[in-house]
């Protein structure tokens, strides 16, 4: 049994300790919102925080996640009155959506970073995430809104 | 008698006495799961107690109110902008109903398709022209075909379902009425309620079980849009919270009780299939339940997705090899030979006498060429399926029911009709899903599998390997200028047959032409004096098949890119020239809104250069300005200006949304994006392979909707192919240099 926390709640898998987190999300707890794209780190569809650091969940081994921390979209916290999912909404960024739950992962991870972050820097950290239906142009202005938001407490 | 036969014994061919010189379009057999239909309403087979419906996309019980959307939802918003049309007549607000797609019936039959299928330029609006456009509606009514694609969603369902919305208004004011004895003229609508004129408020779904009672006023009309509370204004897509949320299931994401976890690895031949293989490796890998053999490969039955892709990786196959040629260079080889009569598509159309015009003045020749490309939305291909002695259920997102229907039942042996189909939300498709791999496949797995749920996903290599392409093509067009005018241009071009593929695939092969390879060829609206459009069909390689925007997103870009030749060649703006040679007054208008968009006034110099291209496609008038700056690192898309022409912006926010898209994903394959073989298969096997567009190289993209044309359009795909020949015109006007070949970073780097 391997156990870890997944949004604040202790759980247990009983899988082989390489089998990437992403998967024992999906198919054995049933967290669908981090998403299979590629499988190797290209797409960023399966983006989530492990111990607060935003990763590719298809990377990132069971057995290696074992005692740590994960958070999905799901638990995010304040997750109805979060600026950059607020933002999201505002903008309605998705089209398809299938990635949108990884770019706002990825989102929201900058901006813990980097408060108001340029679009040269928005560039550079969300590159590695694939959106196939070319919602960037919404993704882009969501997360201006989304630091806006947070600056002044919105 | 088998469905084939029944098939071709019904299919309807256009080409015959109604259509002439049109295309073959097979005919489904729906004779039977009609005739189980109420009125040929679907909704009534099935409808509980003291509930009502009053046409195919409304539905009201004692508990709810349930819309149907009629297409599949393929990111483009049919599950948010269909039900609203419906709500709008309805009176009904967000949030008081419930959304389901549709199953497989003719009477979803695609309206919307008539004008694509007659062949006539969208700019035609002839008695002719129209006539041809009621025979192939009467056909397609016929043939009931049920099917997403071809930006139709809402040319389709414009009309009808506002129409439906205000029967199902007008059967509840009766049905109010009559309860109450108060006249009908005097009972209104609003919120999800009939309110009477002392003030009463009665829910609808209180009037459900007297409403069903009452035959359905069928004389509703639909109201004015001056009048609309919803649509025509920004409004919130209804899919977008639980997006964000990330609580919206897709199919990938379905679970249900028992299933198991399917992998499989397919003959990268496409098409071909398994000559043996050794899985004792894979046996005893952890999680692995069974191995199964089906006609084009294995598949693994597993406890998760997980452990089923890991021990399909391990399994040794011998494949049957392809028909195809193995080697990419063999491909270009056999089309560079199909400029020949043998391989002649159709002669689209002809203006004047080119042969004499091309001798007049200068002659500019040039071969542009475009490779296949995969589709490869985000979501890979899934499904979930269990088959049983009374037949199969499946659950897919698939943009074609009847045909998932007909693929499923073939691959096992059944009938259409004992196969129940349930759509999905969709992570994208592109194209992808009007396909079949997972359909089949899936089908062949759960009848080895009976009684137990089986849930396949395509591991995103394997999806690559199956994923059946957009056509490859090679144009060879002449054209001559004369003081300052063009006086010919001669369009040719080979391809693989996309549509003639995928009509294959269905079910309902076609001897005809393939429209599609007319598609941005033959719909030039310049005014030029001699104009001939010529296609030839490849034969023999790689299947292929829709691709966002299917022929334009090629035939756009050679189409566009030699009239910008002709254009320099003849010293002329390219985007004066274009609106000085525009003969459609509303098509003009669109190349002179971009222009007053980008303020367009010629060359910019330093470093920077705009290119213009103008694509109607499936009858959608598009033009784009793209400017790029050449920098150390390589050429900058700084900005794009689209303008685009759909009689009626329904969604606007949506609509930019999918404008917006749509530049990007034309610019992103035009950049970067191959699908080759090699050995047979393709070589890109996942998204580093093929990359498209990531946000670091997204422009700034300016869209604005007109509304001038005389018909509702759609905005899906046309916004696709002006994209890349703008881009390769801004490149030759900020360097000089001409990309007749996509993709561009072959020849020039991108930032």
């Amino acid at each position: 049994m391997i156990e870890l926390t997944v949004n604040g709640i202790k759980r247990q898998v009983d899988v082989v300790p390489e089998m990437p987190l992403l998967w024992v999300l999906r198919d054995e707890l049933g967290i669908t919102s981090p998403k299979y794209g590629c499988g190797v780190a290209q797409c960023g569809a399966c983006t989530v925080q492990i111990n607060g650091r935003a990763v590719r969940s298809c990377q990132s081994h069971i057995g290696e996640v074992a005692g740590k921390s994960v958070v999905t979209i799901e638990g995010v916290d304040n997750r109805n009155d979060h600026p950059v999912l607020q933002a999201w909404i505002e903008h309605q960024v998705p089209q398809c959506g299938y990635c949108q739950t990884g770019q706002i992962m990825q989102a929201i991870s900058l901006l813990e970073s980097i408060p108001r972050p340029t679009d040269e820097e928005i560039n550079e950290v969300m590159s590695g995430n694939l959106c196939r239906c070319g919602t960037y142009p919404r993704i882009r202005a969501a997360i201006h809104t989304a630091a806006a938001k947070k600056m002044t407490g919105k | 008698m088998g469905h084939m036969q029944r098939l071709s014994r019904r299919a309807f061919v256009f080409g015959s006495a109604a259509v002439a010189g049109g295309i073959a379009f097979g005919s489904f057999d729906n004779a039977a799961q009609a005739a189980a239909t109420a009125n040929g309403n679907p909704l009534a087979v099935g409808l509980g107690p003291n509930s009502a419906t009053f046409n195919p996309w409304v539905e009201i019980s004692p508990g709810k109110i349930t819309l149907i959307a009629q297409h599949a939802d393929i990111g483009q918003g049919v599950g948010s902008v269909q039900p609203i049309m419906i709500a709008e007549e309805m009176d009904l607000d967000p949030g008081q109903f419930e959304i389901r797609f549709a199953g497989p019936s003719p009477a979803y039959f695609n309206t919307g398709f008539a004008d694509e299928l007659a062949p006539f330029l969208a700019a035609d609006q002839s008695p002719a022209a129209e006539a041809a456009r009621a025979a192939a509606l009467e056909s397609l009514r016929t043939s009931g075909l049920q099917m997403t694609g071809g930006s139709s969603t809402i040319p389709d369902t414009y009309e009808k379902l506002r129409v439906a919305g205000a029967v199902a208004r007008e059967t509840l004011k009766a049905a109010a009425a009559k309860r109450s004895g108060v006249p009908v003229a005097d009972i209104r609508t609003q919120s999800g309620h009939v309110i009477l004129p002392d003030g009463r408020k009665i829910p609808y779904i209180e009037l459900a079980a007297e409403a069903a009672k009452i035959p359905p006023v069928l004389d509703a009309k639909p109201r004015d849009p001056s009048k609309w509370r919803i649509l025509g204004k920004p409004m919130m897509r209804l899919d977008v919270r639980s997006k964000v949320m990330g609580e919206l299931k897709f199919g990938i994401d379905l679970k249900i009780d028992g299933m198991v976890y399917a992998a499989v690895k397919l003959n990268p031949h496409k098409g071909q299939p398994l000559k043996s293989y050794d899985a004792s490796k894979a046996r005893s890998m952890p999680g692995v339940k069974k191995i199964l053999e089906i006609k084009n490969g294995v598949a693994v039955i597993a406890t998760n997705s997980w452990y089923a892709m890991k021990a399909v990786d391990m399994i040794d196959c011998a494949w049957a090899p392809s028909i195809y040629p193995a080697e990419q260079a063999d491909h270009w080889k056999v089309l560079e030979a199909s400029f020949k009569p043998e391989f002649l598509g159709k002669e689209w159309r002809k203006i004047g006498d080119v042969e004499t015009g091309l001798k007049v003045g200068t002659l500019v020749q040039a071969e542009y060429r475009a490779p296949y490309v995969a589709h490869q939305p985000l979501e890979p291909l899934n499904g979930i399926g269990v088959v049983s002695d009374a037949g199969m259920e499946i659950w897919v997102g698939h943009q074609s029911p009847q045909a998932v229907q007909y693929v499923a039942a073939t691959a096992i042996g059944l009938k259409p009709e004992q196969v129940i189909f349930h759509n999905q939300w969709t992570g994208g498709s592109f194209g992808h899903r009007l396909e079949f791999e997972n359909v089949r496949v899936l089908a062949e797995i759960a009848n080895q599998m009976r009684g137990t749920p089986v849930k396949l996903v395509f591991s995103r290599e394997e999806d690559f390997l199956q994923d059946i392409p957009r056509q490859i093509s090679i144009a060879r067009h002449r054209g001559s200028v004369d003081k300052g005018k063009i006086v010919a241009a001669d369009l040719q071009l080979a391809a693989t047959a996309p549509f003639k593929g995928l009509l294959e695939r269905m079910g309902a092969p076609s001897k005809d032409p393939d429209p599609q390879l007319a598609a941005g060829m033959w719909n030039v609206y310049y005014d030029i004096p001699h104009f001939r459009a010529t296609s030839f069909e490849a034969q023999g390689l790689s299947p292929c098949t829709t691709w966002r925007s299917v022929g334009a997103s090629t035939a756009g870009f050679f189409t566009e890119s030699f009239i910008d030749e002709l254009i320099h060649a003849a010293g002329l703006d390219p985007l004066k020239a274009r609106i000085e040679m525009c003969a459609v007054p509303t098509y003009r208008k669109v190349l002179e809104t971009v222009a007053e968009m980008s303020n367009w006034k010629g060359p910019l110099g330093n470093g920077k250069g705009r290119g213009v291209a103008f694509v109607e496609s499936f009858g959608t008038p598009t033009a784009e300005v793209v400017e790029v700056s050449v920098t150390d690192r390589g050429i900058r898309i700084d900005k794009v200006w689209v303008a685009v022409d759909v009689g009626k912006v329904v969604d606007p926010v949506n609509f930019e949304n999918q404008v917006q898209g749509g530049v990007v994903w034309g610019l992103g394959h035009a950049i970067n994006c191959e699908l080759t073989y090699a050995k047979g298969g393709a070589q890109q096997t996942n998204y580093n392979h093929h990359e498209a567009m990531r946000i670091y190289q997204c422009p700034v993209i300016e869209v604005r909707g007109l509304e001038n044309d005389p018909k509702v359009r759609g905005v899906g795909e046309p916004p696709v192919p002006p994209a890349a020949p703008a881009l390769a015109n801004a490149i030759f006007a900020a360097t000089g240099k001409r990309i007749r070949e996509m993709p561009f970073d072959k020849f020039i780097d991108f930032v």
